[in-house]
């Protein structure tokens, strides 16, 4: 990829070099770091070039980081608009040919819906952190939620699959942030890290890797003759500045990426593509963290900011004697339905804590046939510890 | 104006055809629609500075005036979301800032949903050539009022005339910044191409408003049902900037001002971000 605006001239070292300079300060290194922080880090160990937002609480941190690092690294930093202007730019920046970020919170992630849409429907790389807080509208703008799980799957209008991973520690925001750019680049699609306000602003311990240590992927760049829209599930990204002259819309488009918006066969064959490109992998996009469930009774499945007092609570159940197992969804979407079913299997109940009202439960119920119990949680208040176990003790709610 | 200026006569495969994707064409524009002329007038001024398609990068919104680029300009194209046009050529911008990028919209996209993107782009003073084909209407979906339609007309959504006021979109750009800035009228079709070079040369945020008739959906409700009578319109009832100058308001009332209405040259955006990275990277070094 050429330089842009932040990058140097030609002699000058590449952006690749930039980043490597610019990590020595961060790699090997244990330290104390908040995480939207992380998540801006792990957006450079990424080779992330391209960041614009507009500011918004919990979120605004990364985009105070990424101001100070994109130039060190080569990279822009654009402080938009509005948040339909800066997911815009990210979608041009990615057909320019940089892996781009933006950050947001509920009221902008829903400013973005349509721009998710178009990325989905134009195969677009790019990764979207939003990092939740209480809603709807303005909400509770400094408190946590986790009440944008179906915006996140469902927030654009058509059909499309979703990417989305969800972090519950520091540490994670930083390593599933890579990850989020990795999935984006792979399946060609929007990908989204779904933090939430209390993961964004804990400040906790971090090891942060060796940048050669940091497996990146990049999208399929094929050759500038390559079909551009079709030909295979994810075709090659034949970007701009390659002299194919490409044709990216947000319309019904054929294999060559020509609009053909009034034939049923055409949107048919490229929207199911656009799906099962993502759906036909889904075994292999699970991603669950499990423990104690060999001997499990009863089961919390959680995820994000809840899954922290979820799995204190399973310990403290755990040293009173009771066999609780712990599930953490860390993929969301696709939805994790095999290891949910497995864990249905296994146990009588499952619990469900999460800062909604009851968003991931109900999908869990689809999947499996035990009892579901919803430990929902508004507010802008983390459940503790003790609401967890004394609903497991009490068998029902808290 | 034919492209063919220096006596070589009638071209069978004329050289401003290379611009174009041959294989979309006849455009789909209706008969009489002011599309036409300015894509006329864009690919014989690329043809002009010897431009080639891959120079440029092409950005368009939705509407009948974004069809201009996609899907008939042979270049990289990204057909957006509409209003958005701007907002996504600057991240294009920012990446590839040695590219020409050059967004064309109409007045619905860029001036209504898309208006807080115009004034920013222009503030910016980010490189990109933009040109905003005013046909004073929604044409694409069936002649509502847009946000440039004149007061007191009659569209299918304002039945009973219009109760608002038009922008004067190319000075809302001269003042939110921009480089340079331009209006110019289907019948003028040599100074606008004289300008749209000018626009493709100019380092910073260039504008060039182009008032076009729909004779479809705009042209019947007010009179003038074909292109010609628009054409006339534009004719007779324009000013030229110098002298519209010294005119007052009440004058200039249902005139166009025509002409260049900005032109300055502050550091373009992507070159300042440009220089401001190199200057952290030095600091960073120390």
């Amino acid at each position: 990829m050429a330089a842009g605006a932040g990058g140097t001239g030609a002699g000058g070292p590449t952006p690749a070099e930039l980043r490597a300079i610019y990590l020595r300060r961060w790699e090997g290194r244990t330290t104390f770091m908040q995480g939207n922080e992380a998540a801006a880090l792990g957006a450079i160990y990424a080779g992330c070039s391209f960041y614009a937002a507009y500011p918004i609480t919990p979120a605004s941190e990364m985009a105070e980081f990424l101001s100070k690092a994109m130039p060190l690294v080569g990279g822009c930093f654009l402080p938009m608009e509005d948040e339909i202007a800066s997911i815009s730019s990210v979608i041009g920046a990615s057909w320019g040919g940089a892996k781009a970020l933006t950050a947001t919170s509920g009221p902008g992630f829903s400013l973005m819906q349509e721009a998710v849409g178009y990325a989905c429907m134009t195969e677009t790389p790019c990764v979207i952190a939003d990092v939740q807080r209480s809603g709807p509208s303005t909400g509770q703008a400094t408190k946590p939620a986790q009440g944008d799980v179906m915006q996140a799957r469902w927030g654009t209008h058509g059909d499309h699959e979703a990417l989305v991973l969800s972090p519950s520690s520091v540490q994670e925001c930083l390593g599933l942030m890579v990850e989020c750019f990795n999935l984006s680049e792979r399946y060609r699609n929007p990908a989204i890290l779904l933090m939430d306000g209390e993961v964004a602003h804990l400040r906790e311990r971090v090891r942060l890797p060796m940048a050669k240590d940091v497996v990146l992927e990049g999208r399929p760049l094929g050759s500038p003759d390559d079909t551009p829209f079709g030909g295979r599930p994810v075709p090659s990204m034949v970007g701009f500045g390659r002299g194919a002259a490409v044709h990216v819309t947000g319309s019904t488009h054929k294999e060559d990426g020509m609009r053909e918006a009034s034939t049923q066969a055409t949107h048919d064959r490229l929207v199911r593509r656009l799906v099962s490109k993502i759906a036909s992998d889904r075994d292999r996009l699970e991603r669950v963290e499990e423990r104690f469930t060999d001997d499990a009774e009863v089961a919390v499945l959680s995820f994000g900011c809840a899954a922290r007092p979820s799995l204190g609570a399973v310990l403290r159940a755990r040293e009173g004697g009771q066999r609780v197992g712990y599930m953490r969804l860390v993929g969301i979407w696709p939805f994790p339905r095999r290891a949910v079913a497995r864990l249905g299997e296994r146990v009588r109940r499952i619990y469900v804590p999460e800062m909604n009202l009851g968003q991931v439960s109900r999908e869990v119920e689809r999947f499996v046939d035990c009892e579901v119990v919803p430990l929902t949680k508004i507010g802008g208040v983390p459940h503790t510890v003790g609401e967890i176990v004394r609903a497991i003790k009490g068998g029902d709610r808290p | 104006m034919t492209g063919n200026e220096g006596g070589e006569g009638i071209r069978r495969a004329p050289s401003h055809l290379r611009y174009l994707r041959e294989g979309t064409l006849p455009t789909t524009f209706c008969p009489g629609c002011g599309c036409g002329t300015v894509l006329n007038c864009f690919v014989h001024t690329l043809d002009k500075m010897g431009m080639e398609p891959g120079e440029l990068v092409a950005v368009t919104g939705i509407g009948c005036s974004s069809w201009l680029l996609s899907p008939y300009y042979r270049g990289d194209t990204l057909h957006t979301m509409h209003g958005r046009a701007i907002a996504f050529a600057t991240g294009v911008k920012a990446v590839m800032p040695d590219k020409r990028v050059v967004v064309i919209a109409g007045d619905g996209d860029l001036a209504g949903i898309g208006g807080n993107h115009l004034i920013h782009g222009a503030r910016r003073n980010v490189g990109l050539s933009v040109f905003l084909v005013n046909n004073q209407i929604y044409g694409m979906t069936g002649g509502q009022v847009s946000p440039t339609t004149p007061a007191g007309v009659r569209t299918t959504t304002t039945p009973y005339g219009n109760a608002e006021y038009p922008f004067n979109i190319a000075e809302v750009v001269a003042a939110a910044g921009a480089d340079y800035v331009a209006r110019w009228t289907t019948y003028h079709v040599r100074p606008l191409m004289r300008a749209m070079e000018e626009a493709l040369t100019t380092d910073g945020f260039a504008f060039v408003e182009v008032l076009s008739q729909c004779p479809t959906n705009y042209g019947r409700n007010v009179g003038m049902p074909t292109a010609v009578e628009a054409l006339n319109a534009f004719k007779e009832r324009s000013v030229p900037a110098e002298k519209a100058c010294g005119m007052q308001a009440a004058e200039l009332e249902g005139r166009y001002v025509v002409g260049t209405l900005a032109k300055r040259s502050r550091k373009e955006y992507t070159s300042v971000l440009r220089e401001a990275s190199e200057a952290a990277r030095r600091a960073d070094a120390r």
